[in-house]
């Protein structure tokens, strides 16, 4: 029987760690996420887990050890946040390229400067050209069960990508809620055995891995890549049916709420669904015809899934906590490249909001709500709304 | 001339290989190096005097492609299909008997 226990949600991909039985962690301390490669040390020290543990003394190093761990064929689990993550920045792309399922667990906090330890998604949605997939969950239990369902979509034949899944920074890492953790014959069952027929150490059977592509060869090298993110798609809708079967909890690349006869839907990700989804209630409740909806896929980026939610409703307002300078939110970028060539289409605005760890209120929804509505008659005012900015010390 | 010591193994992997792109970029095929001819790459040639030659093999342990291999009397051969005009043989070489000769124009 799985059994239910309160944590946070570095305590959750710990156990997600712990229950996916890597054969390697090598991991390097960063806050908000220290306490996973701190609780994992823990549980291969009690003899809990069978993992070697590497103690190195960067990011860098801690990534570049898991492309070698999984180069030489077998699964590999880390975790990191913000600077960190960006310090592994270069490795990433060597991770995807390579095609190594490595699943690294981030606490998504803002990027200096000015430094600041709380939430944002700035570090991981910098990371979006790298090649690896993305999940965001939006409480523990998600990150639990999004990391085992990160290792099996990432070490699928038809994906073989590397797979980084995303929880807020203190409002997730450090709050406790209760989790259930599934048995271990269960995930053993579902997960299998990493056995790679691609990419391994094996003296019987000599290969070449990281060699130099010529410009002959590179782009065909690339394009294998963008391919496996391509049959992701397929492959993540599969996963998410046999999660449901196997333990009961229902995912989608992008969760609807309310939004089958909504005029407006808040886009989001993360533990802002969660709010969210509490004020559609509100309004609802007021008249108001509004839905939400949770990107929990946003690489490969859900660009079916999003045309058919832009097909319900007159406006799209994404709500999202990183900033592409000069263009807006990475989010709505990509969304609006989801719509571009659509004969009719919702207006998609764009509000910047939550950076650093500021708090997104219900005040800060009203306002997004009431721009939305008078954006539903053509009054798009601004490219890019900044919600909940002090502009009285600007 | 002798011929290369590699020549079967170089004969079966142009025989073996594929250009055929894997996940991963991984090159599945031992050895596989050898059907890109490297000698296009040469600005300076090295030049051979037999006569100098001492058969001390330096020229032959120093290579680093390996392009260098030994006949039946133990004399150097170049091997210009590989070879990339590098120059460490001529400069290992104590009696002088390699010299870079200017091959591109």
């Amino acid at each position: 029987m799985p059994i239910r226990k309160v944590m946070k949600a570095n305590e959750a991909a710990a156990w997600a760690a712990k229950l996916a039985k890597p054969k390697v962690v090598a991991a390097f301390p960063i806050t908000p996420s220290t306490l996973v490669p701190e609780k994992i040390s823990e549980f291969v020290a009690n003899g809990e887990m069978d993992a070697e543990f590497i103690k190195v003394e960067s990011e860098h190093s801690a990534i570049s050890a898991c492309v070698g761990a999984s180069a030489a064929g077998v699964r590999v689990f880390t975790a990191t946040a913000s600077q960190g993550l960006a310090l592994m920045h270069e490795i990433l792309f060597i991770a995807a390229g390579m095609r190594l399922p490595i699943v690294v667990a981030i606490g998504n906090r803002s990027l200096s400067a000015p430094i600041n330890i709380w939430n944002d998604w700035q570090d991981s949605i910098s990371e979006r050209d790298t090649g690896w997939l993305q999940f965001y969950a939006e409480n523990n239990q998600e990150a639990l069960d999004l990391i085992l369902a990160a290792f099996k979509v990432a070490e699928d034949e038809r994906v073989l990508l590397p797979a980084m899944v995303g929880f807020d920074a203190f409002i997730l890492t450090h709050t406790v809620e209760p989790v259930e953790i599934p048995d271990q014959e269960v995930v053993d069952s579902f997960l299998g055995e990493y056995v790679p027929k691609h990419a391994y150490l094996d003296p019987a059977r000599p290969i070449t891995q990281g060699a130099l592509g010529f410009p002959a060869h590179y782009m065909e090298a690339r394009y294998t890549v963008w391919e496996a993110n391509e049959a992701a798609k397929k492959v993540i809708d599969e996963v998410f049916e046999e999660f449901e079967k196997t333990f009961g909890r229902r995912y989608h690349k992008i969760e609807e709420y309310k939004t089958d006869d909504a005029d407006i839907v808040l886009v989001t990700m993360g533990s802002l669904a969660g709010t969210v989804k509490e004020f559609v209630d509100k309004k609802r409740e007021e008249g108001v015809k509004i839905g939400a909806a949770k990107i929990t896929v946003y690489r490969p980026f859900p660009v079916e899934e999003i045309r058919a939610l832009a097909k319900k409703t007159k406006v799209l307002a994404i709500l999202e906590k990183d900033i592409s300078f000069s263009i807006g939110g990475a989010v709505f970028a990509d969304t609006s490249r989801a719509l571009i060539n659509e004969k009719e289409k919702p207006v998609v605005l764009d509000f910047i909001l939550g950076l650093g760890g500021r708090d997104v209120t219900f005040e800060n929804l009203e306002e997004i709500v009431s721009i939305a509505k008078k954006a539903i008659d053509g009054g798009v005012e601004e490219e890019v709304y900044w919600i909940g900015l002090r502009k009285e010390i600007l | 001339m002798a011929e290369s010591p590699f020549k079967v193994e170089i004969e079966r992997v142009k025989k073996e290989y594929s250009e055929k792109m894997t996940p991963g970029a991984v090159v599945y095929l031992p050895g596989s190096s050898v059907v890109n001819k490297t000698g296009s790459w040469r600005v300076f040639m090295p030049e051979f005097n037999r006569d100098k030659c001492v058969r001390c093999y330096l020229c032959y342990i120093y290579c680093p492609e390996p392009a260098i291999y030994l006949d039946e009397e133990n004399y150097p051969v170049f091997d210009y299909d590989y070879c990339k005009g590098c120059g460490i043989c001529a400069n290992e070489c104590p009696t002088k008997a390699i010299v870079m000769v200017r091959e591109a124009k």
